[in-house]
Protein backbone atom coordinates (compact mmCIF):
# COMPACT_ATOMS: atom_id res chain seq x y z
CA UNK A 1 0.00 0.00 0.00
CA UNK A 2 2.94 2.35 0.93
CA UNK A 3 4.89 1.40 -1.98
CA UNK A 4 1.98 2.04 -4.32
CA UNK A 5 1.23 5.72 -2.94
CA UNK A 6 4.83 5.96 -2.99
CA UNK A 7 5.34 4.99 -7.21
CA UNK A 8 2.32 6.83 -7.53
CA UNK A 9 3.58 10.48 -5.79
CA UNK A 10 7.04 9.78 -7.85
CA UNK A 11 4.51 9.62 -10.73
CA UNK A 12 2.93 12.63 -10.26
CA UNK A 13 6.27 14.47 -10.02
CA UNK A 14 7.18 13.18 -13.00
CA UNK A 15 4.22 14.56 -14.95
CA UNK A 16 4.16 18.09 -13.13
CA UNK A 17 8.13 18.38 -13.84
CA UNK A 18 7.98 16.98 -17.43
CA UNK A 19 5.01 19.95 -17.96
CA UNK A 20 6.54 22.73 -16.78
CA UNK A 21 9.89 21.69 -19.10
CA UNK A 22 7.56 21.50 -21.67
CA UNK A 23 5.25 25.02 -20.93
CA UNK A 24 9.16 26.43 -20.54
CA UNK A 25 10.23 25.18 -23.83
CA UNK A 26 7.11 26.36 -25.58
CA UNK A 27 7.12 29.75 -23.89
CA UNK A 28 10.55 31.11 -22.61
CA UNK A 29 12.98 30.07 -25.66
CA UNK A 30 11.49 31.69 -28.36
CA UNK A 31 13.70 33.10 -30.90
CA UNK A 32 12.98 36.42 -29.94
CA UNK A 33 12.27 36.76 -26.04
CA UNK A 34 8.93 38.33 -25.07
CA UNK A 35 11.33 41.29 -23.68
CA UNK A 36 12.94 42.10 -26.40
CA UNK A 37 9.56 41.93 -28.82
CA UNK A 38 7.87 44.16 -25.94
CA UNK A 39 10.87 46.29 -25.83
CA UNK A 40 12.33 46.72 -29.41
CA UNK A 41 9.38 49.16 -30.42
CA UNK A 42 11.05 52.81 -31.95
CA UNK A 43 8.10 54.34 -30.11
CA UNK A 44 9.60 53.57 -26.80
CA UNK A 45 12.42 55.21 -27.41
CA UNK A 46 14.25 52.81 -25.67
CA UNK A 47 18.09 52.82 -26.82
CA UNK A 48 19.82 49.34 -27.56
CA UNK A 49 21.72 49.47 -24.04
CA UNK A 50 18.52 50.13 -22.64
CA UNK A 51 17.08 47.21 -23.70
CA UNK A 52 19.91 45.14 -22.86
CA UNK A 53 19.71 45.91 -19.50
CA UNK A 54 15.79 45.24 -19.09
CA UNK A 55 16.90 41.65 -21.03
CA UNK A 56 19.46 41.44 -18.55
CA UNK A 57 17.05 42.20 -15.30
CA UNK A 58 14.75 39.34 -16.82
CA UNK A 59 17.75 37.17 -17.16
CA UNK A 60 16.26 37.03 -20.65
CA UNK A 61 20.09 37.35 -21.91
CA UNK A 62 21.45 34.09 -20.92
CA UNK A 63 21.90 30.63 -22.48
CA UNK A 64 18.64 28.82 -22.54
CA UNK A 65 19.38 26.42 -20.14
CA UNK A 66 20.95 29.04 -17.45
CA UNK A 67 17.63 30.71 -18.30
CA UNK A 68 16.04 27.08 -17.51
CA UNK A 69 17.65 26.09 -14.07
CA UNK A 70 17.34 29.67 -13.07
CA UNK A 71 13.07 29.49 -13.59
CA UNK A 72 13.08 26.14 -12.51
CA UNK A 73 15.04 27.11 -9.39
CA UNK A 74 12.58 29.92 -8.29
CA UNK A 75 9.52 28.20 -9.13
CA UNK A 76 10.49 25.85 -6.65
CA UNK A 77 11.59 28.10 -3.87
CA UNK A 78 7.63 29.35 -4.74
CA UNK A 79 9.08 32.53 -6.59
CA UNK A 80 6.83 33.18 -9.99
CA UNK A 81 8.63 35.47 -11.65
CA UNK A 82 7.55 39.29 -12.90
CA UNK A 83 4.94 40.09 -15.30
CA UNK A 84 6.45 41.07 -18.84
CA UNK A 85 3.26 43.29 -19.54
CA UNK A 86 3.15 45.28 -15.67
CA UNK A 87 6.38 44.50 -13.72
CA UNK A 88 4.17 43.24 -10.94
CA UNK A 89 5.02 40.17 -9.47
CA UNK A 90 3.04 36.91 -10.93
CA UNK A 91 2.12 35.92 -7.23
CA UNK A 92 0.36 38.87 -6.99
CA UNK A 93 -1.49 38.76 -9.81
CA UNK A 94 -2.42 35.24 -9.33
CA UNK A 95 -3.29 36.33 -5.42
CA UNK A 96 -5.52 38.69 -7.18
CA UNK A 97 -7.33 36.89 -9.33
CA UNK A 98 -8.09 33.28 -8.24
CA UNK A 99 -11.18 34.02 -6.07
CA UNK A 100 -13.58 34.58 -8.52
CA UNK A 101 -12.07 31.89 -10.27
CA UNK A 102 -12.44 29.61 -7.47
CA UNK A 103 -16.16 30.44 -7.40
CA UNK A 104 -16.77 29.71 -10.88
CA UNK A 105 -15.19 26.11 -10.28
CA UNK A 106 -17.33 25.51 -7.46
CA UNK A 107 -20.38 26.68 -9.28
CA UNK A 108 -19.31 25.12 -12.09
CA UNK A 109 -18.71 21.68 -10.51
CA UNK A 110 -21.32 21.77 -8.01
CA UNK A 111 -23.59 21.79 -11.13
CA UNK A 112 -22.10 19.55 -13.44
CA UNK A 113 -22.24 17.09 -10.90
CA UNK A 114 -25.87 17.36 -10.25
CA UNK A 115 -26.53 17.85 -13.77
CA UNK A 116 -24.78 14.52 -14.14
CA UNK A 117 -26.77 12.80 -11.48
CA UNK A 118 -30.45 13.96 -12.67
CA UNK A 119 -29.24 13.26 -16.20
CA UNK A 120 -27.71 9.75 -15.66
CA UNK A 121 -30.80 8.92 -13.88
CA UNK A 122 -33.40 9.99 -16.34
CA UNK A 123 -31.65 8.36 -18.81
CA UNK A 124 -31.12 5.14 -16.69
CA UNK A 125 -34.68 4.69 -15.46
CA UNK A 126 -36.73 6.70 -17.99
CA UNK A 127 -39.47 4.48 -19.32
CA UNK A 128 -39.38 3.34 -22.67
CA UNK A 129 -36.19 1.57 -24.36
CA UNK A 130 -36.16 4.08 -27.23
CA UNK A 131 -36.61 7.72 -24.57
CA UNK A 132 -33.54 5.59 -22.81
CA UNK A 133 -31.35 5.62 -26.21
CA UNK A 134 -32.20 9.41 -26.94
CA UNK A 135 -31.46 10.48 -23.64
CA UNK A 136 -27.63 9.01 -23.49
CA UNK A 137 -27.33 10.17 -26.58
CA UNK A 138 -27.39 13.88 -25.26
CA UNK A 139 -24.10 14.41 -23.45
CA UNK A 140 -22.44 13.56 -27.05
CA UNK A 141 -24.74 15.84 -28.36
CA UNK A 142 -23.84 18.60 -25.63
CA UNK A 143 -20.02 18.31 -26.00
CA UNK A 144 -20.72 19.58 -29.77
CA UNK A 145 -21.87 23.09 -28.49
CA UNK A 146 -18.96 25.50 -27.83
CA UNK A 147 -19.17 27.19 -24.61
CA UNK A 148 -18.97 30.64 -26.03
CA UNK A 149 -21.57 30.49 -27.36
CA UNK A 150 -23.84 28.45 -24.99
CA UNK A 151 -22.90 31.27 -22.62
CA UNK A 152 -23.95 34.25 -24.77
CA UNK A 153 -27.24 32.69 -25.45
CA UNK A 154 -27.81 32.50 -21.93
CA UNK A 155 -26.58 35.85 -21.37
CA UNK A 156 -29.18 36.71 -24.07
CA UNK A 157 -31.86 34.97 -22.81
CA UNK A 158 -31.87 34.74 -18.79
CA UNK A 159 -29.87 37.90 -18.31
CA UNK A 160 -31.51 40.05 -21.15
CA UNK A 161 -34.58 38.55 -22.20
CA UNK A 162 -36.22 36.65 -19.07
CA UNK A 163 -34.47 39.27 -16.66
CA UNK A 164 -33.57 36.87 -14.35
CA UNK A 165 -30.01 37.23 -12.91
CA UNK A 166 -28.35 40.30 -13.57
CA UNK A 167 -24.54 40.07 -16.21
CA UNK A 168 -23.90 43.90 -15.21
CA UNK A 169 -22.66 45.50 -11.83
CA UNK A 170 -22.45 42.15 -9.87
CA UNK A 171 -19.72 40.81 -7.50
CA UNK A 172 -18.94 37.43 -5.56
CA UNK A 173 -21.22 34.58 -5.89
CA UNK A 174 -23.79 36.58 -7.83
CA UNK A 175 -21.35 37.15 -10.83
CA UNK A 176 -20.32 33.41 -11.12
CA UNK A 177 -23.66 32.21 -11.18
CA UNK A 178 -24.92 32.14 -14.35
CA UNK A 179 -21.53 31.75 -15.79
CA UNK A 180 -21.10 28.70 -14.02
CA UNK A 181 -24.26 27.40 -14.37
CA UNK A 182 -23.71 27.60 -18.24
CA UNK A 183 -20.16 26.07 -17.83
CA UNK A 184 -21.54 22.84 -15.80
CA UNK A 185 -23.31 21.93 -18.91
CA UNK A 186 -20.34 21.16 -21.15
CA UNK A 187 -18.44 19.83 -18.51
CA UNK A 188 -20.91 17.50 -16.75
CA UNK A 189 -21.26 15.58 -20.68
CA UNK A 190 -17.91 13.92 -20.54
CA UNK A 191 -19.08 12.74 -16.39
CA UNK A 192 -22.35 11.75 -17.75
CA UNK A 193 -20.78 9.60 -20.48
CA UNK A 194 -18.12 7.78 -18.55
CA UNK A 195 -20.88 6.87 -15.26
CA UNK A 196 -23.24 5.74 -18.15
CA UNK A 197 -20.81 3.63 -20.07
CA UNK A 198 -19.86 1.96 -16.31
CA UNK A 199 -23.54 1.87 -14.74
CA UNK A 200 -24.20 -0.27 -18.31
CA UNK A 201 -21.46 -2.45 -17.56
CA UNK A 202 -22.84 -2.83 -13.89
CA UNK A 203 -26.20 -3.36 -14.68
CA UNK A 204 -25.56 -6.12 -17.25
CA UNK A 205 -23.66 -8.69 -14.51
CA UNK A 206 -25.73 -11.36 -12.97
CA UNK A 207 -26.33 -9.56 -9.58
CA UNK A 208 -28.46 -6.87 -10.67
CA UNK A 209 -30.67 -9.44 -12.09
CA UNK A 210 -30.81 -11.62 -8.82
CA UNK A 211 -31.65 -8.57 -7.32
CA UNK A 212 -34.45 -7.44 -9.62
CA UNK A 213 -35.54 -11.18 -8.94
CA UNK A 214 -35.68 -10.69 -5.57
CA UNK A 215 -38.00 -7.36 -5.90
CA UNK A 216 -35.73 -4.80 -5.13
CA UNK A 217 -36.55 -1.20 -6.86
CA UNK A 218 -34.88 0.32 -9.90
CA UNK A 219 -34.05 2.98 -8.28
CA UNK A 220 -32.76 1.32 -5.17
CA UNK A 221 -30.57 -1.02 -7.44
CA UNK A 222 -29.44 1.68 -8.81
CA UNK A 223 -28.34 4.04 -5.90
CA UNK A 224 -27.28 1.00 -3.80
CA UNK A 225 -25.70 -0.85 -6.21
CA UNK A 226 -25.09 0.46 -9.35
CA UNK A 227 -23.84 3.65 -8.14
CA UNK A 228 -20.83 2.51 -5.49
CA UNK A 229 -19.89 0.24 -8.69
CA UNK A 230 -19.80 2.20 -11.46
CA UNK A 231 -18.59 5.84 -9.15
CA UNK A 232 -14.80 4.81 -9.04
CA UNK A 233 -13.95 4.87 -12.57
CA UNK A 234 -16.09 8.57 -12.92
CA UNK A 235 -13.93 9.26 -10.53
CA UNK A 236 -10.62 8.50 -12.09
CA UNK A 237 -11.78 11.25 -14.61
CA UNK A 238 -11.79 14.35 -12.08
CA UNK A 239 -8.44 15.43 -12.58
CA UNK A 240 -9.29 16.07 -16.37
CA UNK A 241 -12.69 17.71 -15.17
CA UNK A 242 -10.84 20.24 -13.19
CA UNK A 243 -8.15 20.95 -16.21
CA UNK A 244 -11.40 21.72 -18.55
CA UNK A 245 -12.95 23.97 -15.64
CA UNK A 246 -9.88 26.31 -15.85
CA UNK A 247 -9.47 26.01 -19.81
CA UNK A 248 -13.35 27.04 -19.67
CA UNK A 249 -12.30 29.66 -17.38
CA UNK A 250 -10.23 31.37 -20.34
CA UNK A 251 -13.40 31.76 -22.43
CA UNK A 252 -16.44 32.16 -19.81
CA UNK A 253 -14.33 35.07 -17.75
CA UNK A 254 -13.94 36.10 -21.03
CA UNK A 255 -17.64 35.95 -22.16
CA UNK A 256 -18.71 37.64 -18.99
CA UNK A 257 -16.20 39.98 -18.29
CA UNK A 258 -14.67 38.49 -14.99
CA UNK A 259 -11.21 38.87 -13.52
CA UNK A 260 -9.95 35.33 -12.65
CA UNK A 261 -7.20 33.64 -13.64
CA UNK A 262 -8.74 32.46 -17.66
CA UNK A 263 -9.10 36.24 -18.05
CA UNK A 264 -5.24 36.88 -16.66
CA UNK A 265 -4.50 33.93 -19.04
CA UNK A 266 -6.37 35.32 -22.36
CA UNK A 267 -4.61 38.57 -21.43
CA UNK A 268 -0.90 37.03 -21.22
CA UNK A 269 -1.45 35.04 -24.53
CA UNK A 270 -2.30 38.90 -26.40
CA UNK A 271 0.37 40.38 -24.64
CA UNK A 272 3.04 37.61 -24.32
CA UNK A 273 3.53 37.90 -21.14
CA UNK A 274 5.12 34.27 -20.66
CA UNK A 275 5.62 34.41 -17.04
CA UNK A 276 1.90 34.78 -16.03
CA UNK A 277 0.73 32.04 -18.97
CA UNK A 278 2.98 29.82 -17.45
CA UNK A 279 2.45 30.21 -14.17
CA UNK A 280 -1.26 29.50 -14.94
CA UNK A 281 -0.55 26.34 -16.97
CA UNK A 282 1.44 25.36 -13.71
CA UNK A 283 -1.57 25.78 -11.48
CA UNK A 284 -3.31 23.65 -13.96
CA UNK A 285 -1.03 20.99 -14.14
CA UNK A 286 -0.55 20.98 -10.29
CA UNK A 287 -4.18 20.46 -9.71
CA UNK A 288 -4.49 17.70 -12.46
CA UNK A 289 -1.71 15.97 -11.02
CA UNK A 290 -2.68 16.42 -7.01
CA UNK A 291 -6.49 15.68 -8.20
CA UNK A 292 -5.56 12.09 -9.90
CA UNK A 293 -2.80 11.14 -6.86
CA UNK A 294 -5.64 11.78 -4.73
CA UNK A 295 -8.15 9.42 -6.56
CA UNK A 296 -5.10 6.79 -7.15
CA UNK A 297 -4.38 6.80 -3.40
CA UNK A 298 -8.52 6.87 -2.86
CA UNK A 299 -9.39 4.42 -5.22
CA UNK A 300 -8.55 1.02 -2.49
CA UNK A 301 -10.75 3.04 0.25
CA UNK A 302 -13.43 3.33 -2.21
CA UNK A 303 -13.32 -0.02 -3.79
CA UNK A 304 -12.53 -3.05 -1.73
CA UNK A 305 -11.71 -5.54 -5.05
CA UNK A 306 -8.93 -2.89 -5.23
CA UNK A 307 -7.75 -3.48 -1.52
CA UNK A 308 -7.90 -7.10 -2.29
CA UNK A 309 -5.57 -7.65 -4.82
CA UNK A 310 -2.94 -5.10 -3.87
CA UNK A 311 -3.39 -7.50 -0.36
CA UNK A 312 -2.62 -10.71 -2.11
CA UNK A 313 -0.01 -9.38 -4.44
CA UNK A 314 1.67 -7.91 -1.18
CA UNK A 315 1.50 -11.53 0.67
CA UNK B 1 -23.60 -4.76 -62.43
CA UNK B 2 -26.60 -4.93 -59.94
CA UNK B 3 -24.61 -7.66 -58.18
CA UNK B 4 -21.42 -6.09 -58.48
CA UNK B 5 -22.99 -3.32 -56.53
CA UNK B 6 -24.50 -5.43 -54.11
CA UNK B 7 -21.33 -7.62 -53.45
CA UNK B 8 -19.13 -3.86 -53.25
CA UNK B 9 -21.95 -2.68 -50.76
CA UNK B 10 -22.20 -6.05 -48.43
CA UNK B 11 -18.12 -6.18 -48.40
CA UNK B 12 -18.09 -2.69 -47.08
CA UNK B 13 -21.20 -3.01 -44.78
CA UNK B 14 -22.52 0.13 -46.64
CA UNK B 15 -26.41 0.57 -44.58
CA UNK B 16 -28.84 3.50 -44.84
CA UNK B 17 -28.15 5.00 -41.35
CA UNK B 18 -24.31 4.82 -42.46
CA UNK B 19 -25.13 6.80 -45.74
CA UNK B 20 -27.09 9.12 -43.97
CA UNK B 21 -24.45 10.04 -41.62
CA UNK B 22 -21.98 10.68 -44.37
CA UNK B 23 -24.66 13.18 -45.84
CA UNK B 24 -24.28 16.28 -43.23
CA UNK B 25 -20.19 16.30 -43.66
CA UNK B 26 -20.70 16.01 -47.84
CA UNK B 27 -23.27 18.94 -47.53
CA UNK B 28 -20.55 20.50 -45.66
CA UNK B 29 -17.38 20.00 -47.93
CA UNK B 30 -19.93 21.10 -50.88
CA UNK B 31 -20.63 24.62 -49.29
CA UNK B 32 -16.90 25.14 -48.34
CA UNK B 33 -15.78 24.36 -51.77
CA UNK B 34 -18.49 25.95 -53.53
CA UNK B 35 -20.15 28.92 -51.36
CA UNK B 36 -21.34 30.43 -54.42
CA UNK B 37 -24.26 27.90 -54.86
CA UNK B 38 -25.82 28.76 -52.13
CA UNK B 39 -25.66 32.57 -51.56
CA UNK B 40 -25.14 35.44 -54.22
CA UNK B 41 -24.34 38.27 -51.69
CA UNK B 42 -20.99 38.90 -51.25
CA UNK B 43 -19.48 38.09 -47.56
CA UNK B 44 -17.30 41.00 -47.81
CA UNK B 45 -19.25 43.94 -49.11
CA UNK B 46 -21.95 45.52 -47.00
CA UNK B 47 -25.07 47.91 -47.75
CA UNK B 48 -24.99 50.41 -45.39
CA UNK B 49 -28.56 51.45 -45.84
CA UNK B 50 -29.17 47.49 -44.80
CA UNK B 51 -27.23 47.88 -41.59
CA UNK B 52 -28.58 45.18 -38.26
CA UNK B 53 -31.63 44.05 -40.04
CA UNK B 54 -33.36 41.06 -38.56
CA UNK B 55 -33.54 37.87 -40.70
CA UNK B 56 -36.01 38.43 -43.30
CA UNK B 57 -36.57 36.41 -46.93
CA UNK B 58 -34.06 38.66 -48.22
CA UNK B 59 -31.71 37.88 -45.52
CA UNK B 60 -32.17 34.66 -44.36
CA UNK B 61 -30.07 35.12 -40.98
CA UNK B 62 -30.30 38.87 -40.87
CA UNK B 63 -27.29 41.44 -41.45
CA UNK B 64 -24.14 42.79 -39.40
CA UNK B 65 -23.44 46.06 -38.56
CA UNK B 66 -21.97 46.80 -42.00
CA UNK B 67 -24.92 45.73 -43.70
CA UNK B 68 -23.04 41.95 -44.88
CA UNK B 69 -25.67 39.65 -45.35
CA UNK B 70 -25.00 36.97 -42.04
CA UNK B 71 -25.85 33.93 -44.09
CA UNK B 72 -23.71 34.85 -46.99
CA UNK B 73 -20.73 35.12 -44.30
CA UNK B 74 -22.04 32.20 -42.54
CA UNK B 75 -21.31 29.74 -46.17
CA UNK B 76 -18.29 31.94 -47.45
CA UNK B 77 -16.79 30.81 -43.73
CA UNK B 78 -16.82 27.28 -43.86
CA UNK B 79 -14.25 27.06 -46.10
CA UNK B 80 -12.40 28.68 -43.04
CA UNK B 81 -13.38 26.17 -40.18
CA UNK B 82 -12.94 22.92 -41.98
CA UNK B 83 -10.07 23.49 -43.88
CA UNK B 84 -8.24 24.35 -40.67
CA UNK B 85 -9.70 21.49 -38.63
CA UNK B 86 -8.63 19.00 -41.42
CA UNK B 87 -4.91 20.52 -41.44
CA UNK B 88 -5.05 20.26 -37.40
CA UNK B 89 -6.28 16.49 -37.54
CA UNK B 90 -3.87 15.63 -40.59
CA UNK B 91 -1.10 17.45 -38.92
CA UNK B 92 -1.71 15.62 -35.50
CA UNK B 93 -1.80 12.56 -37.45
CA UNK B 94 1.53 13.05 -39.57
CA UNK B 95 3.15 13.18 -35.94
CA UNK B 96 1.09 10.94 -34.15
CA UNK B 97 1.59 7.45 -36.19
CA UNK B 98 5.03 7.44 -36.55
CA UNK B 99 5.30 7.96 -32.59
CA UNK B 100 2.31 5.38 -32.11
CA UNK B 101 3.93 2.76 -34.48
CA UNK B 102 7.86 3.08 -32.47
CA UNK B 103 5.85 3.18 -28.79
CA UNK B 104 3.63 -0.19 -29.85
CA UNK B 105 6.36 -1.72 -31.79
CA UNK B 106 9.43 -0.52 -30.46
CA UNK B 107 11.13 -2.29 -26.89
CA UNK B 108 10.14 -1.17 -23.07
CA UNK B 109 12.39 1.66 -23.11
CA UNK B 110 11.16 3.30 -26.37
CA UNK B 111 7.97 2.69 -25.52
CA UNK B 112 7.71 4.01 -22.11
CA UNK B 113 9.38 6.84 -22.88
CA UNK B 114 6.80 8.11 -25.48
CA UNK B 115 3.79 7.14 -23.27
CA UNK B 116 5.64 9.35 -20.30
CA UNK B 117 6.20 11.51 -22.68
CA UNK B 118 2.16 11.45 -23.71
CA UNK B 119 1.57 11.76 -19.91
CA UNK B 120 2.83 14.74 -19.11
CA UNK B 121 1.34 16.49 -22.36
CA UNK B 122 -1.92 15.20 -21.55
CA UNK B 123 -1.84 16.81 -17.89
CA UNK B 124 -2.24 20.39 -19.73
CA UNK B 125 -5.52 21.03 -20.96
CA UNK B 126 -5.53 21.22 -24.54
CA UNK B 127 -6.52 24.75 -25.02
CA UNK B 128 -3.33 25.82 -23.10
CA UNK B 129 -1.13 24.00 -25.30
CA UNK B 130 -2.39 25.73 -28.09
CA UNK B 131 -2.28 28.96 -26.24
CA UNK B 132 1.13 28.26 -25.87
CA UNK B 133 1.94 27.88 -29.13
CA UNK B 134 -0.48 30.76 -30.70
CA UNK B 135 1.85 32.60 -28.05
CA UNK B 136 5.20 31.15 -29.41
CA UNK B 137 4.33 31.39 -33.63
CA UNK B 138 1.43 34.58 -33.31
CA UNK B 139 -1.85 34.57 -34.28
CA UNK B 140 -3.67 33.49 -37.55
CA UNK B 141 -5.64 30.89 -39.83
CA UNK B 142 -2.87 28.63 -40.46
CA UNK B 143 -1.18 28.79 -36.90
CA UNK B 144 -4.51 28.11 -35.09
CA UNK B 145 -4.30 24.66 -37.03
CA UNK B 146 -0.94 24.09 -36.28
CA UNK B 147 -1.38 24.94 -32.73
CA UNK B 148 -4.73 22.53 -32.46
CA UNK B 149 -3.02 19.89 -34.56
CA UNK B 150 -0.11 19.92 -32.01
CA UNK B 151 -1.90 20.29 -28.64
CA UNK B 152 -3.94 16.76 -29.80
CA UNK B 153 -1.03 14.31 -30.55
CA UNK B 154 -0.36 13.28 -27.96
CA UNK B 155 -3.59 11.58 -27.14
CA UNK B 156 -3.49 10.56 -30.79
CA UNK B 157 -0.37 8.60 -29.85
CA UNK B 158 -2.28 6.86 -26.96
CA UNK B 159 -5.06 5.83 -29.10
CA UNK B 160 -2.55 4.58 -32.32
CA UNK B 161 -0.19 2.81 -30.09
CA UNK B 162 -3.26 0.83 -28.13
CA UNK B 163 -4.56 -0.37 -31.68
CA UNK B 164 -0.91 -1.31 -32.45
CA UNK B 165 -0.62 -3.45 -29.39
CA UNK B 166 -3.79 -4.69 -29.59
CA UNK B 167 -3.30 -6.16 -33.01
CA UNK B 168 0.52 -7.41 -32.02
CA UNK B 169 -1.55 -9.57 -29.89
CA UNK B 170 -3.60 -11.27 -32.53
CA UNK B 171 -3.06 -14.74 -33.82
CA UNK B 172 -2.90 -13.73 -37.97
CA UNK B 173 0.23 -11.49 -36.79
CA UNK B 174 1.73 -14.60 -34.51
CA UNK B 175 0.60 -17.14 -37.71
CA UNK B 176 2.46 -14.45 -40.22
CA UNK B 177 5.62 -14.67 -38.16
CA UNK B 178 5.15 -18.29 -38.29
CA UNK B 179 5.41 -18.81 -42.47
CA UNK B 180 8.60 -16.94 -41.82
CA UNK B 181 7.61 -13.17 -42.77
CA UNK B 182 9.92 -10.88 -41.56
CA UNK B 183 9.24 -8.30 -38.45
CA UNK B 184 8.74 -5.47 -41.30
CA UNK B 185 6.60 -7.50 -43.71
CA UNK B 186 4.41 -8.52 -40.47
CA UNK B 187 4.35 -4.31 -39.73
CA UNK B 188 3.22 -3.19 -43.11
CA UNK B 189 1.03 -5.91 -44.33
CA UNK B 190 -0.77 -6.71 -41.05
CA UNK B 191 0.26 -4.53 -38.31
CA UNK B 192 -0.29 -1.05 -39.82
CA UNK B 193 -3.19 -1.72 -41.99
CA UNK B 194 -5.49 -3.24 -39.26
CA UNK B 195 -4.15 -1.12 -36.56
CA UNK B 196 -4.50 2.74 -38.78
CA UNK B 197 -8.16 1.59 -39.78
CA UNK B 198 -10.04 2.43 -36.21
CA UNK B 199 -7.46 5.04 -35.32
CA UNK B 200 -8.63 6.78 -38.42
CA UNK B 201 -12.18 6.59 -37.72
CA UNK B 202 -11.43 8.32 -34.34
CA UNK B 203 -9.58 10.39 -36.38
CA UNK B 204 -12.52 11.94 -37.83
CA UNK B 205 -14.26 11.77 -34.16
CA UNK B 206 -11.70 14.74 -33.19
CA UNK B 207 -12.47 16.89 -36.48
CA UNK B 208 -15.15 17.17 -34.40
CA UNK B 209 -13.26 18.55 -31.22
CA UNK B 210 -10.59 20.37 -33.84
CA UNK B 211 -13.38 22.09 -35.06
CA UNK B 212 -14.99 23.58 -31.65
CA UNK B 213 -11.07 23.84 -30.74
CA UNK B 214 -10.31 26.06 -33.72
CA UNK B 215 -13.55 28.34 -33.46
CA UNK B 216 -12.64 28.90 -29.68
CA UNK B 217 -9.31 30.21 -30.40
CA UNK B 218 -10.98 32.53 -33.38
CA UNK B 219 -13.39 33.39 -30.40
CA UNK B 220 -10.72 34.52 -28.89
CA UNK B 221 -9.01 36.72 -31.43
CA UNK B 222 -6.40 34.66 -32.70
CA UNK B 223 -7.17 33.67 -36.00
CA UNK B 224 -7.88 35.37 -39.32
CA UNK B 225 -8.23 38.88 -38.56
CA UNK B 226 -11.74 40.58 -39.45
CA UNK B 227 -13.14 41.21 -42.44
CA UNK B 228 -12.81 37.41 -42.64
CA UNK B 229 -15.75 35.77 -42.85
CA UNK B 230 -15.09 32.90 -39.54
CA UNK B 231 -17.42 31.99 -37.20
CA UNK B 232 -15.62 32.42 -34.29
CA UNK B 233 -14.56 35.68 -35.00
CA UNK B 234 -18.02 36.82 -36.19
CA UNK B 235 -19.71 35.82 -32.62
CA UNK B 236 -16.85 37.75 -31.47
CA UNK B 237 -17.71 40.91 -33.31
CA UNK B 238 -21.64 40.14 -32.76
CA UNK B 239 -21.46 40.48 -29.47
CA UNK B 240 -21.17 43.97 -29.36
CA UNK B 241 -24.87 44.11 -30.20
CA UNK B 242 -26.11 41.32 -27.86
CA UNK B 243 -28.82 43.13 -26.56
CA UNK B 244 -30.60 44.40 -30.19
CA UNK B 245 -29.11 42.00 -32.83
CA UNK B 246 -29.02 37.86 -31.56
CA UNK B 247 -28.78 36.72 -35.47
CA UNK B 248 -25.34 37.97 -35.47
CA UNK B 249 -24.34 35.96 -32.62
CA UNK B 250 -27.10 32.58 -32.85
CA UNK B 251 -26.16 31.83 -36.48
CA UNK B 252 -22.99 31.02 -36.43
CA UNK B 253 -22.99 29.23 -33.40
CA UNK B 254 -24.99 26.81 -34.87
CA UNK B 255 -23.22 26.68 -38.09
CA UNK B 256 -20.12 25.59 -35.79
CA UNK B 257 -22.49 23.12 -33.78
CA UNK B 258 -23.88 21.47 -37.09
CA UNK B 259 -20.24 21.14 -38.38
CA UNK B 260 -18.91 19.70 -35.14
CA UNK B 261 -21.67 17.25 -35.30
CA UNK B 262 -21.58 16.28 -38.74
CA UNK B 263 -18.13 15.21 -38.10
CA UNK B 264 -19.43 12.52 -34.90
CA UNK B 265 -22.33 11.23 -37.01
CA UNK B 266 -19.49 10.62 -39.89
CA UNK B 267 -17.24 8.80 -37.57
CA UNK B 268 -20.31 6.73 -36.80
CA UNK B 269 -20.55 5.70 -40.13
CA UNK B 270 -17.64 4.97 -41.06
CA UNK B 271 -16.71 3.50 -37.70
CA UNK B 272 -14.05 0.50 -37.70
CA UNK B 273 -15.10 -1.97 -35.06
CA UNK B 274 -11.72 -3.77 -34.27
Amino acid sequence: MTRYIFSRAVQALLVLWGAFTLSFVLLQVMPGDAVLIKFQDPELGLSPQQISDIRASYGADESAFVQYAHVLGRTLAGQLGYSIETGVPVSRMLHAAYPTTLRLAVVSFGGAIMLAAAFATAALLAPLRPLRAALRLVPGLASGIPVFWLEIVAIQLVSFHWNLVPVVGVSGWAAVLLPGLALAIPISAPLTQVFLATAERVTAQPFIDVLRARGASPLRILYAHVLPNALPPTLTISGLVFGEILAGAVVTETVFGLDGLGQLAQQAVANQDVAVLQAIILISVAGFVVINFTVDALHPLIDPRIRRTQAGGAA
Amino acid sequence: MSTALAQWRQRHDVTLPRLLGVLPVVLLVIIALCPGLFTRLDPLAGQTDERLMAPTAAHWFGTDQFGRDVFSRIMHGSFSTLSAAMLAVAISLLVAIPLGLAAGLGGRRLSGAILAGADMVLAIPELFLSLSIITLIGPGATHVAFAVGISQVAGFTRMIRTEVVRVRATEYVEAAFGIGSTFWQVVWRHIVPNSLAPALSLATLRLGTAILAISTICFLGYGPSPPTPEWGLMITEGRNYLATAWWLTTFPGLAIIFSAWAATLLSRAIRVDP
